[in-house]
């Protein structure tokens, strides 16, 4: 998040696109029911009608994979109708001439068309947000799980610096992260192609420094995406696998695949707290600690690096992760003598200039926002308020693309993945919740009414859904949430795994597989 | 109305913004004023009256909560006549409160009790109420109807930062109660089981189901599911995790929490937990000991990087474990190792 979540209720034009905050994340979505409870404007882009449209001024339910061409049309509308920020374009950004070169290609009326929403909502909408005083964007993986994520989050960006609703308190661009740690974890450097503080190993200052730190010769060449590393499985190439807290046979796309890669393995570690459908595959699994059980610190999606501290034991011989971690190191030959987390956390503080002035004793009570440099520094609650990363923000034409595989005659029905409000992911743990199983219980299929009658189904009914992966059996939820034609389902369900049904087509840049799109048939069961 | 107000309370001075409440502007000069259905995060109601102060010149005592600062006015909070008040409100409370107050029982704590004890009322005015059965609204939470005293900050919670509003005053007379419709649990509703009804009551009346009894210690960490990064306190006792609680003063979630959160945390000492290492035996996984499996793994990933080279290896990090344990895997893959090849699911 360029801001914070405590600036969110202080937005007074908030723009939802490819996000279910109320489910996913459920205190952002209450900060959002605040800021509207503030007399704030909402507008939510999304297929389903989710939580928030209830609340919403605006709702765009686009036809899946459209987000670009909705994009560039409310970019059109700011243009043509004199909304843009001159004074912002002239001073922060370049690049505007290609971009509303392509933009002018893109009236709203055609936008409509390919989207399924009526022209003059696209304007609303673009109105609302340019003539915000803090206009803000939340987008989450509706806009990244497709083919085209990354030019869906430029086009998202072109539309901040278009207004300049970007570097100012409760106005900025705002993606929300997934997992407790997944901003951390990048943070610092599990991640091919930078060490730890998005430092480039390909770059020589950067190696020689780890080298010096590490005092070891690195590789100059960046790793493999894990998207390239199931493909390299299964060539044959990568020979190994160390899996830590993941589950990947539940969460990656076309899952078949992902067995057989995994399966193709000379050998596979799983470190997991629990034997996932992965670990059932390995050679040998580590049984680790969940986050009850170890000290450290998480850093969540508004960058914020905070205390996790250790309340109870792990459960009989089960170890922390980071003692799990030192063994191994120690066992292959290299010295590492850490006794304890805040050891740990110093030596990459250290080595990461965005997370320099943090330590435990600073956020002892209140954690702190990177970038934060030095210890007197005070942690960072909003980004880019005097200058972009890269100095001038830069406009990137982008063009809308089509999602990889619409639906045909053959496979007639558009079919999304995502994640509800009762379950996490792979439902390792809240499927072990017994309230919680109790509440959602199983799997289902989001379907129109008008749909389900149309195959002459019942609410409840059993459905089978066949793509050209895979098929899948779960229970007709009746709801007009959904679109016609589209059909929705949670991946949280080992028995009806919807993973073995999604698309492994990727985006070129991320290498994330487009979850939110594939073609699918859908067939009542017979009983 | 940001022009600055001057006042007196209990005789000292105090200059405060306008449209601050008096509660507000006594807090300013750390005065405490009792209240059972205020709540800073809440539209106030003054329901309860017990925060009533005295107000020179005004015929009748007013609720701090709901009453605006002005120019020149001058509070007492303590006043005999104040105090006198707020020992018949609370006896009237009392009054429909059992005298074994069921969250005591479980050795929970009900401000109305604690607030009685602070004003020395033992055998109150109007007796107590009669005592009622717990009432199992959903799987995690549990109401108390006698211990309700009407505050409604339940309902507003409810309505005003869940956006559910599930809860609300039913019935009629003196049995009127707060809760979900008449003939329904709050499983039967649209109730979204965040149990911020239950963070706000202040007697108890609405709890988490589970066992009674104080926890040992209060451990604050971040919760462990979704990218927000929560606050929250581990309740544990004899070595387990028994509840989950909240402070307001944190600047992420402050008291909120989600289902998940708040109730989430039973899979932690799930009896499938996994216990000791396991080793692929043919095709089937057998426990062995530490020694075993760390010498497995470090032989095997010695051999293929000396057969396959250093790329041949690949790391999956883990964006649910912390910051340093992330670190620890990408120094394994690029210093020990040698390679680079280290993701994790950022990319879905």
């Amino acid at each position: 998040m360029t801001n914070s979540i405590g600036e969110i209720p202080g937005a007074d034009v908030l723009f939802v696109i490819g996000a279910n905050p109320t489910e996913a994340h459920p205190i952002i979505g209450i900060k959002i029911k605040q800021a509207v409870r503030n007399g704030a404007t909402l507008i939510v882009a999304d297929p389903r009608k989710i939580w928030l449209t209830k609340i919403a001024k605006i709702h765009l339910p686009i036809r899946p994979g459209t987000d670009l061409a909705l994009i560039n049309g409310m970019a059109n509308v700011i243009l043509s109708e004199g909304l843009a920020n001159e004074e912002f374009i002239k001073s922060r950004t370049e690049g505007l001439e290609e971009y509303a070169g392509v933009v002018a290609q893109w009236p709203p009326e055609r936008a409509a068309e390919l989207c399924d929403v009526s022209a003059e909502d696209i304007r609303g909408a673009a109105r609302e947000y340019a003539r915000a005083n803090r206009g803000a964007i939340f987008y989450t993986l509706g806009i990244t799980e497709h083919t085209c994520g990354t030019d869906n989050v430029l086009g998202l960006a072109n539309l901040a610096l278009l207004t300049g609703h970007v570097g100012k308190e409760s106005s900025g661009v705002n993606p929300l992260r997934g997992q407790n740690n997944v901003q951390g974890a990048c943070d610092v450097g599990a991640l091919p192609d930078v060490f730890p503080g998005y430092q480039k190993v390909a770059v020589e200052e950067n190696r020689r420094k780890f080298e010096e730190a590490w005092k070891v010769k690195l590789s100059d060449a960046p790793g493999m995406t894990l998207t390239d590393m199931f493909e390299a499985a299964l060539e044959g190439h990568l020979r190994a696998m160390y899996v830590i807290g993941e589950d990947p046979v539940m969460s990656e796309a076309h899952a078949g695949l992902i067995r057989e890669a995994l399966s193709r393995l000379g050998f596979l570690v799983v470190q997991d707290i629990f034997l996932s459908e992965t670990a059932k595959l390995a050679d040998v699994v580590l049984p680790a600690s969940c986050f009850a059980e170890k000290d450290g610190t998480f850093t969540n999606t508004e960058r914020r690096v905070q205390r996790v501290r250790k309340a109870v034991e792990p459960p009989g011989e089960a170890r922390e992760d980071w003692r799990i971690l030192i063994e191994v190191i120690n066992r292959l030959g290299y010295p590492a003598d850490y006794s304890s987390p805040e050891q740990i956390w110093d030596e990459l503080a250290r080595l990461s200039p965005i997370l320099a002035g943090i330590n435990y004793g600073r956020i002892e009570q209140v954690g702190l926002q990177w970038p934060c440099p030095n210890t007197d520094h005070p942690g960072t609650r909003f980004l880019h308020a005097e200058r972009f990363s890269r100095g001038l923000g830069k406009f990137t034409a982008v063009e809308y693309s089509p999602p990889a595989e619409p639906p045909d005659a053959e496979y007639p029905w558009l079919l999304t993945t995502g994640r509800t409000l009762y379950h996490y992911n792979a439902g390792t743990m809240t499927r072990r919740v017994s309230g919680i199983a109790a509440k959602s219980p199983d799997c289902f299929v989001e379907i129109n009414p008008a749909d389900l009658e149309k195959i002459g189904a019942a609410d409840g009914r059993m459905l089978r859904v066949t793509t050209r992966r895979g098929s899948v059996e779960a229970r007709a939820l009746a709801t007009r949430k959904v679109r016609r034609g589209g059909i929705w389902m949670p991946f949280h369900f080992a028995e009806a795994p919807a993973n073995d049904l999604t698309l492994d087509a990727y985006d070129s840049v991320t290498r994330t597989a487009e979850y939110k799109v594939c073609a699918a048939r859908v067939e009542v069961v017979e009983p | 109305m940001s022009n600055t107000v001057t006042l007196l309370i209990n005789g000292e001075q105090i200059g405060v913004a306008g449209g601050t409440t008096i509660l507000q502007a006594a807090r300013l000069l750390d005065i405490d004023i009792p209240t059972l259905c205020h709540d800073d995060e809440l539209e106030d109601r003054a329901q309860c009256r017990l925060c009533v102060v005295e107000i020179d010149g005004r015929p009748r005592l007013e609720p701090a909560c709901a009453t605006q600062v002005a120019e020149g006015m001058t509070v007492s909070t303590d006043s005999e006549t104040t105090l006198a008040a707020r020992r018949m409100t609370l006896e009237l409370l009392l009054s429909e409160h059992p005298q074994s107050c069921p969250t005591r029982a479980r050795g929970g704590e009900c401000n109305l009790c604690d607030y009685a004890d602070d004003y020395g009322i033992r055998a109150p005015a109007f007796g107590y109420g009669s005592e009622t059965e717990d009432i199992r609204e959903n799987s995690f939470i549990s109401r108390n109807a006698a211990a309700c005293i009407l505050c409604s900050k339940c309902a507003r919670a409810c309505e005003q930062v869940q956006g559910v509003g599930e809860l609300g005053f039913m019935g009629r007379g003196i049995g009127v109660t707060a809760r979900p419709a008449v003939g329904k649990t709050l499983e039967q509703t649209e109730c979204e089981m965040c149990g911020n009804c239950v963070v706000v009551c202040p007697t108890g009346a609405l709890r988490a189901t589970g066992p009674p009894g104080r926890a040992d210690a209060k451990v604050r960490t971040t919760c462990g599911y979704c990218g927000v990064g929560c606050q929250f306190d581990l309740n544990v006792r004899a070595g387990r995790v028994v509840g989950v609680t909240t402070e307001p003063d944190n600047p992420v979630n402050g008291k909120w929490l989600c289902v998940k959160g708040r109730f989430g945390y039973e899979f932690i000492h799930h009896p499938e937990r996994l216990t000791a290492p396991l080793i692929r035996r043919g095709d089937r996984l057998e426990p062995a000991s530490w020694d075993e499996a760390l010498g497995a793994v470090a032989s095997r990933l010695a051999e293929i990087k000396a057969a396959n080279g250093p790329d041949a290896i690949g790391f999956m990090s883990s964006s649910r474990c912390t910051n340093e344990e992330n670190y620890l895997v990408q120094k394994l893959a690029r210093a020990v190792i040698g390679t680079n090849n280290v993701d994790q699911c950022a990319r879905t």
